[in-house]
């Protein structure tokens, strides 16, 4: 009975091929460790997304005379609402999170090396959307800090020169982050940048199973095939690194739960303190500070100071921002070592990478706290440092002393 | 079985070339709507009509915040000493005689204002456009030692003296702007339109 509906569904639509090609007979190399799973960690974070959001979608009110009022409804009014709230808000945190621990394995393991240059853009395009997504997410509950933190993002496309003032006019479609901004960054984050985004993740899945997933080991699996051409280092992704996810997905609800309930605000830093009043579009709050996911990039739009000819500190301090984003992207075409594993790199490539991590956290820090002169020093420094690893990324890959990979994945 | 060549490719190529011409214009055309919807709406725009305002209670050395496109607005009438100590410290301000053009040019005078004790700013840091905070007291603050009275932006540290001009080396590249303004009479102050004599 049953295999008979199977053929007549697979007469109609590729059911079993699809179900062996991306699960049961998925080649999953063995030997993965704690970095492989913050991908499958994402994917259940955006369906905590997808329906916490549709749900926040039935009281929210993107008004600038409701918006702040409506979120206080939801957490008061709204049978449950604020655990769903309070899903949303630390969902994107942990998005955030894990996406930024997903970036750096595949910068330990090399997993953006050829062929999975395309994979790894695919994957900068959703951390790009994810950036849209939390700023225009953050700006809808209305608050001081979302309508500053609007004001001054938004103000960054001002400095471009000769169009800035024309091209902010035309985004904020009025002459101050108003009613008119909020109902547009409303539409592209719960229509637009959704859509986007789960495009995105199915097309970078769909690659991922295209060149297959690397190893810690950075060895090519494909080289050694049994006689069915199934890779040997292997074993089939369902059920073996399914029953290892969802151990690995119920450890993660259980500390996601666990903020949601006992920890909500994570001390201001999941959900900021200035954010529970409302926005007063003539009174500035004593310190801006933009969500933690964005401060490493905030410290460096800030550590430029200084005019270079006729560009402005300010227009500067944008392109520095933006470009420390874009420059991940490049990574597949910087990197020239042989080996993939940071295993097998070399000293400069380990001590770059520890830079790397050093000024992204000293950068995050520093966008938090109150800049003076001291500090803006230190952002500048650091923000060398990390654009050092990706420029610098094309001779130290290359002159420095590898060690040679092994043949087959041994595990211990 | 394979499709036959086509029998006339030149004529073939003309067509594929016209039709995605037609098509790109088509695109084109349909785009604009879509890019003028985001321009600032009628409404926007008459939101945006000038602002009139009674500044017959503005006090000395007060400072009064009124709106304007959604713009505040900061409208400060200064007292006998503040005006004294307005040109003291010009050495470190970065454009102390307003070359820039960041007033109209009724403003661009060195009280940068057209009734000498009342000065009319926008509220906007040229930074990042937070609004910055009104420190009227000089001498020592948390941020500057030898503080002459003016404002302070919470969000990066520009600092602007009493009417509006920027100090050397904060983020803020220029003086704060002077919105275009006039007044009707003795105490009321119209905000956003040019004065018919000027």
């Amino acid at each position: 009975m049953f295999t008979k509906l199977l053929n007549w569904v697979d007469d109609r639509f590729p059911f079993t091929d699809t179900w062996e090609r991306h699960l049961s007979k998925y080649p999953a190399p063995i030997g993965q460790n704690f970095w492989y799973l913050a991908g499958v960690l994402m994917v259940v974070v955006l369906v905590i997304q997808l329906i916490s959001g549709i749900w926040l979608l039935m009281s929210y009110e993107a008004t600038v005379e409701e918006a702040f009022a409506s979120i206080q409804y939801i957490m008061r009014d709204v049978d449950y609402g604020w655990i769903i709230r309070y899903m949303h808000t630390t969902g994107s945190s942990m998005f955030f999170l894990l996406i930024y621990l997903h970036m750096f394995r595949g910068l330990l393991y090399g997993s953006y090396q050829k062929p999975r240059e395309l994979l790894w853009i695919l994957g900068w395009f959703t951390y790009i959307i994810l950036v849209a997504e939390g700023f225009t997410g953050y700006v809808l509950p209305w608050g001081q800090m979302s309508f500053w933190a609007a004001q001054v993002i938004m103000s960054l496309f001002g400095s471009i020169p000769f169009i800035g003032e024309e091209l902010l006019t035309w985004i904020r479609g009025d002459y101050m982050i108003s009613g008119i901004t909020l109902g547009r960054l409303f539409a592209f984050h719960v229509v637009l940048l959704p859509l986007a985004l789960i495009a995105v993740v199915f097309v970078h899945i769909i690659a991922l199973h295209e060149v297959g997933s690397n190893n810690p080991e950075g060895i090519d699996v494909k080289k050694h095939v049994d006689e069915d051409g199934v890779p040997l280092d292997t074993v089939p992704f369902f059920p073996y690194d399914v029953m290892k996810d969802i151990f690995a997905i119920g450890v993660f609800l259980i500390i996601f739960c666990f903020i949601i309930f006992f920890f909500p605000d994570g001390g201001g830093y999941l959900i900021e303190y200035v954010n529970y009043e409302e926005a007063n579009n003539l009174i500035t709050p004593e310190h801006i500070v933009p969500a933690w996911y964005y401060t490493p990039y905030y410290a460096m739009l800030r550590a430029i100071t200084f005019p270079i000819g006729p560009l402005t500190a300010k227009f500067l301090g944008f392109v520095i921002m933006t470009a420390g984003m874009v420059i991940i992207a490049f990574v597949p075409w910087l990197d020239r070592s042989p080996v993939k594993s940071i295993r097998y790199k070399g000293m400069y490539s380990k001590l770059a990478l520890c830079g790397l991590v050093v000024s992204f956290f000293v950068l995050g820090y520093l966008g938090m706290i109150r800049p003076n002169p001291l500090r803006t020093a230190l952002a500048q420094v650091f923000t060398a440092l990390y654009f050092a690893y990706f420029l610098l990324m094309p001779f130290y890959t290359k002159y420095e002393k590898c060690k040679t990979v092994p043949d087959r994945i041994k595990l211990q | 079985m394979q499709p036959k060549p086509p029998s006339n490719p030149g004529r073939r190529k003309f067509l594929i070339a016209a039709t995605s011409i037609v098509g790109a214009g088509a695109v084109i055309g349909a785009a604009i709507p879509f890019l003028a919807a985001f321009n600032p709406s009628e409404r926007a725009k008459a939101a945006g009509a000038p602002a009139k305002v009674d500044i017959s209670k503005l006090g000395k050395g007060e400072m009064m915040i009124v709106e304007w496109r959604g713009i505040p607005i900061y409208i400060i009438r200064h007292t006998e000493q503040s005006l004294l100590i307005l040109n003291r410290n010009l050495s470190r301000l970065s454009d102390p005689h307003s070359e820039e053009n960041q007033q109209p040019d009724y403003a661009k005078n060195p009280n940068r204002s057209i009734r000498e004790d009342v000065v009319v700013l926008e509220a906007v840091c040229t930074h990042l456009s937070c609004a910055p905070k009104f420190y009227p007291e000089s001498g020592t603050t948390n941020f500057d030692s030898d503080w002459q009275g003016g404002f302070f932006c919470p969000c990066h540290g520009s600092k602007f003296d009493l009417i509006g001009r920027v100090y050397s080396g904060v983020p803020a590249p220029t003086n704060l702007s002077i919105p275009p303004h006039y007044y009707e009479s003795e105490h009321v102050l119209v905000i956003g339109e040019d004065g018919e004599i000027t």
